[in-house]
């Protein structure tokens, strides 16, 4: 039996020692909200906390996890109010959401260690896999959640319905601010 | 040459589709909330404790609206845009909407009073919107009726605002939760006599709401399929030859069984084996060395290189061509122009990737068969599971959890379902969770089909294009998952972009002498819908070849293009919106270069300028504005959410390839496939510039623009030179 600390609980594992973390956490533990992307630490899906630290736990054998403290998307917070959490919630930023615990999770690592980032600094960080591309919202949120502007990201420009150019559609002059 | 001697599932799904919109029978099914149920309870749709005032909407006693959604949900936003369709026009308040989902077995039940469920092609919105916002207009008349029916004055004299309604005469008011029990029982109204709001009065569409799903993606609790759990499952991890048509000749079992958690091995059909076990790192791990014997057969021989020749063969070839443009005279325009330019470009077969594995639960016994199962088209994975089970309609059950990406692959191939049913037959009542790794979804992809396109062009004297000869060779979709689609052997599909009728996907070029011709070259390999589809491939060869001509004729890339698209003036409206918010004609940073591209797809109108520099090998994307007149907009912010996700899957044009050798994919997981990164993107300027004359997708049309957008930047960095033969590592190129 291994003995495992996962979002604060104590659970002992009957499984082989190199099971991965990640199939432990979600097969064994049931907290499915850590993802299997890639299985070989490439696309970060299943990144968790390991004494704080982001790692990518489908390439981390459970035994160099055991007595170690773990952090999973269920303990980040208990109500989603973790500043990173509000920021994703506030700029719409998951669309199928599959990456986002991963992404969430490296994004809280990267502000503990570094609380104003740089766009440079996001971008060494922020190395986890979006298919969906919802890479400038992320940093946009990182961005408002440390309280340091927009940095590099996104635009909109729209025309509504009640634009008086809305007819041609080629100038277009309210810039939305997300 | 060998092509594909695989089965054809999806004609099997197809077909069988097919007969679930024929019939309407009565079939099991379950209650739906916003999050997915583990097993079958009921065998109708609950009302929530609410009122059906019609099938699209139902009303609580707390004035609670909620709202039913018939497509697919993958990230791209259509349960919030369909769920604002339908509240414009019922009147509801915003903040008290909900949704509910269903699945195939209750629509069948209903007689598919949602229609269609297959979400693909850009479709959700822009198929429904009629539909859905009639549905949301009856059910507040409806209201209104019982309104007055209880105050006993005219409809024509009240009002609702958020739920509310209003008596002014009288000053009386009251919800829409009083009136929904009442409403529920009155017939509906005439279809024809609803008259939809104007854009201009919308109150909730052409805003942009919160979407309505993004609380449970930030902490980890939406469950998507590959999360399903259910009493007494087993894992299941799959291998099919890795040559496609190869077949499984057998294996040896016993290298593994006595492994920790093995439960059995098992022959899926003639082509895969499957191990399952009590954890899936236990099945997989034991498949990886489990002794299997393949027959590769003569695909085994194929490589990039025997496809290249085939394909360079089909670009001047006489032998199944077909024109589907030919006006004027296009030989003798190019022969007799002042100067002739020429070139060959080449796209590979690139892969889906999405983020969560494909993946299938299912559970069969003699007389019920379920799946769980992330899909776009929940129709599609009934009838499959049907097809394989051989239970009828209304004995099979495919429930739809939200999808972990989608980008076509989950569409009508329903692969994964075939397997996961045809494992889940072999032990009976008990539930099978089938998971992919990513070495097997990369390597079993329905990849974007292989091409490459030869371009001949005339300009004459005065810069002007007088003739432009283009042929595409390379392989068909339709031929791989849906000859049927293929009339009197003209497989137009491949042509996407390039078409001469309007509407959908239109040529916005007007060239005198013009001939646009397509050779079927089928590989061996799997193809299927890929995000964008052929937009992309057939974007990339048309827009750089443009940018070559402009520069043999002298002339401004956007000049040149406005020039040839002058009469087509949706086209040209965003190549102009572009050009205005890009700053086209202001001056750059040194070092710094632009590149634009236009084109058509999916109804939707979209253009792109992107801002390049480069050192040495190293390519930067700074800057990427991108235009789309979608017609209407729904949702602006969800609409600049599916065009910055755009850009990251568009880069997969540039720096990716799924290449063959041995008959296989090389390609098999991130470390040797690129996916766009985070330090990669450009900064993104989304121009939502619609017309609301017409009604355009919004998902797939910009994305066929990043390409050739910044190739033609990279083209212009080095002196004009293009890259023509994709992905760019082919000229020693990177993405930084």
């Amino acid at each position: 039996m291994l003995s495992l600390n996962i979002n604060g609980a104590n659970h002992s594992v009957d499984v082989e020692p190199e099971m991965p973390l990640l199939w432990v956490i979600r097969e064994q533990l049931g907290l499915t909200g850590t993802k299997f992307g890639c299985g070989i630490a490439q696309c970060g899906a299943c990144t968790v906390h390991l004494n704080g630290e982001p790692v990518r736990s489908c390439s981390l054998p459970v035994s160099s996890a055991v007595n170690q403290k773990i952090t999973t998307i269920e303990g980040l917070t208990s109500d989603s109010s973790h500043p990173v959490q509000m920021a994703w919630k506030a700029l719409d930023v998951p669309q199928c959401g599959y990456c986002q615990s991963g992404q969430i999770l490296a994004a809280a690592s990267l502000l503990k260690r570094i609380p104003k980032p740089t766009d440079k600094d996001i971008d060494e960080a922020m190395t986890n896999i979006c298919r969906c591309g919802s890479y400038q919202r992320i940093r946009a949120a990182i961005h408002m959640a440390a309280g340091t502007g927009k940095g590099i990201g996104s635009v909109i420009h729209y025309a509504g319905p009640g634009a008086a150019n809305a007819k041609t559609g080629i100038s277009t002059d309210l810039e939305i601010d997300h | 040459m060998t092509t594909t001697t695989m089965k054809n599932q999806n004609q099997v799904a197809l077909t069988r589709r097919q007969f679930v919109v024929s019939s309407a029978m009565a079939s099991g099914g379950l209650a739906l909330g916003f999050h997915f149920p583990a097993a079958a309870q009921s065998n109708e749709l609950s009302t929530l404790g609410g009122s059906e005032i019609n099938a699209w909407v139902v009303v609580r006693p707390d004035d609670s609206c909620v709202i039913r959604i018939a497509r697919a949900e993958m990230g791209q936003g259509t349960h919030t845009g369909l769920a604002q369709l339908v509240a414009e026009e019922l009147e509801c308040d915003w903040a008290k909407v909900s949704l509910q989902t269903f699945t195939p077995g209750q629509n069948l039940a209903r007689k598919r009073v949602w229609r269609n469920m297959s979400t693909g092609g850009s479709r959700g919105i822009r198929e429904s919107h009629e539909y859905v916002r009639q549905g949301g207009a009856a059910a507040r008349i409806m209201l209104l009726q019982a309104a007055a029916a209880e105050w006993k004055v005219s409809v024509g004299e009240l009002s609702v605002e958020k739920g509310v309604v209003t008596h002014a005469a009288s000053g009386k008011t009251t919800s829409y939760g009083k009136l929904a029990s009442q409403a529920s029982k009155l017939p509906a109204p005439d279809p024809k006599s609803i008259t939809l709001k104007h854009p201009r009065d919308w109150q909730i569409l052409g805003k942009s709401p919160r979407r309505l799903d993004t609380a449970p993606k930030v902490n980890g609790s939406l469950k998507y399929g590959i999360d399903t759990v259910l009493p007494g499952m087993q894992y299941a991890a799959i291998k099919a030859c890795p040559v496609f048509g190869g077949k499984l000749v057998s294996f040896d079992a016993s290298k593994i069984s006595s492994r920790r958690g093995i439960k059995a091995v098992v022959r899926v059909d003639d082509e895969s084996v499957a191990v399952l076990a009590d954890s899936f790192w236990r099945a997989k791990s034991a498949l990886e060395v489990l002794p299997i014997t393949w027959d590769f057969g003569a695909n085994g021989k194929e490589s990039s290189a025997t496809i290249a020749a085939r394909l360079r063969e089909g670009l001047t070839s006489t032998n199944n061509v077909f024109a589907d443009i030919d006006q004027g005279n296009v030989t003798e325009a190019i022969q007799g122009a002042a100067k002739k330019i020429e070139a060959v470009y080449g796209t590979p077969f690139v892969s889906h990737a999405c983020m969560e594995p494909m993946n299938c639960t299912a559970r069969v016994t003699a007389d019920r068969a379920e799946v769980w199962v992330p899909s776009q088209n929940a129709e599609a994975s009934l009838a499959a599971l049907a097809a394989v089970t051989g239970l009828p309609l209304e004995k099979c059950e495919a429930y739809n959890p939200p999808l972990g990406g989608g980008f076509g692959r989950r569409g009508g191939t329903q692969d994964y379902v075939r397997q996961a049913a045809l494992i889940a037959k072999q032990f009976p009542g008990t539930p099978i969770k089938l998971i992919w790794t990513r070495e097997e979804d990369m390597t079993h992809d329905f990849f974007r089909p292989i091409g490459q396109c030869r371009l001949v062009a005339g300009i004459d004297a005065k810069g002007e294009m007088v003739g432009l000869h283009l042929r595409v060779s390379g392989q068909s979709i339709n031929a791989y998952v849906s000859p049927h689609n293929i009339v009197d052997g003209k497989d137009r599909r491949q042509l996407q972009g390039y078409w001469k009728d309007p509407g959908e996907s239109q040529l916005g070029y007007t060239v005198p002498h013009l001939k646009v011709e397509y050779a079927m070259r089928n590989t061996h390999v799997p193809v299927g819908p890929w995000r964008g589809v052929n937009t992309n491939q057939n974007a990339i060869y048309l827009e750089c070849f443009i940018d070559e001509v402009a520069k043999a004729a002298g002339k401004d890339p956007l000049a040149f293009r406005r020039n040839l698209i002058k009469n087509h003036p949706k086209h040209l409206g965003v190549l102009d919106a572009v050009a205005d918010k890009g700053g086209w004609d202001k001056p750059l940073a040194p070092g710094m270069f632009r590149g634009i591209a236009q084109f058509m797809g999916y109804g939707s109108y979209t253009a792109a300028i992107a801002e390049v520099s480069i050192k040495g090998n190293d390519v930067k994307v700074h800057r990427l504005i991108l235009a789309t007149n979608c017609g209407h907009a729904v949702n602006p912010v969800q609409i600049a959410s599916q065009i910055e996700g755009s850009v990251a899957y568009g880069m997969d044009s540039l720096q990716s390839e799924s290449s063959v050798k041995d008959g296989r994919i090389v390609e098999k997981n991130f470390d040797t496939y690129p996916i766009a990164r985070m330090y990669q993107m450009p900064k993104i300027e989304s121009v939502i510039a619609p017309t609301y004359d017409f009604w355009g997708g919004v998902g797939e049309p910009t994305i066929c623009v990043v390409a050739p957008a910044i190739l033609n930047a990279i083209a212009a960095a080095r002196g004009g030179k293009p890259v023509r033969m994709l992905p760019i590592k082919n000229e020693g190129l990177r993405l930084v």
